[in-house]
């Protein structure tokens, strides 16, 4: 799985490729985290337009940041999601506490 | 003559990097059965990353052991999966099986990977000794057939 990180303004956009479980997971939670200590984002928004597949190793990172930001005041959504991903976000509830957006941009504006 | 159907056994140990593997293998031989949506291979990968992934995070948690993976193909255009392991076991199936339910919860598990199971295969089914292994048994049948099996 391949990670791309970029700050806008004071959102981390999150953008993933490949796909996301237990074995690439803990990748994922250390980039982050790394980014989050930082003390600069606010938010975070992944962009998962290139992410294949997706199981509840990858939900369990998702939930774990998002409980992070939510203390911090901070907010995470969602962009770009393939069907096989959407499937696991609507069934484990994430959709109903976070905002999924068709587009980066529509996310951007939202945050 | 009574025909064979095909079946494939898959031996590797419990490595994370593992996981893909064994849901991408199970996939492709699952395209013997027959034309399964895009959904519904997807639904297989999910299910068997899940029962693959408890392997080898809880039954292997102390080191790494063998994971096995049977499928066949079942009469009426159905994939039996059956993921076993020779680890510690599950003390309580029916508490490990409660949505949410985990014991690593301090590692981010969600305790969803059975719900998963549950709703991406027709059967499910669990058994499991302490210290012996657990055995995952899941079928899935093709969308046409499924009226006809439920």
């Amino acid at each position: 799985m391949q990670i791309e990180l970029e700050m806008k303004n004071r959102t981390l956009v999150v953008r993933l490729t490949g796909e996301l479980d237990h074995h690439t997971a803990d990748a994922l939670r250390t980039a982050i985290e790394k980014e989050l200590d930082k003390d600069v984002a606010t938010s975070v928004l992944l962009n998962l337009q290139g992410l294949t597949f997706m199981d509840s190793s990858g939900l369990g990172v998702i939930l774990g940041r998002y409980r992070r930001l939510s203390q911090m005041g901070g907010q995470m959504a969602a962009c770009c999601l393939n069907q096989q991903v959407r499937r696991i976000f609507e069934l484990s509830g994430l959709t109903r506490i976070m905002g999924i957006y068709p587009t980066e941009k529509l996310a951007l504006e939202q945050l | 003559m009574m025909e064979v159907k095909n079946s494939m056994l898959l031996c590797f140990p419990s490595l994370s990097q593992n996981e893909r593997f064994a849901r991408q293998a199970v996939a492709a031989f699952a395209l013997q059965v027959g034309d399964w949506t895009l959904v519904e291979l997807d639904e297989i990968m999910t299910a068997v990353s899940e029962a693959v992934t408890n392997a080898i995070i809880h039954a292997y948690e102390h080191g790494v052991g063998e994971v096995r993976i049977r499928a066949r193909i079942l009469e009426g255009n159905g994939l039996e999966i059956i993921v076993e392991d020779d680890g510690i076991g599950i003390e309580d199936v029916a508490q490990a099986m409660e949505p949410m339910f985990t014991t690593k919860a301090d590692q981010e598990r969600t305790g969803m990977g059975f719900s998963f199971m549950e709703s991406f295969m027709h059967e499910l089914s669990v058994t499991s000794k302490p210290n012996q292994g657990t055995s995952v048994r899941m079928v899935k049948w093709l969308a046409a057939q499924s009226d006809t099996q439920e």
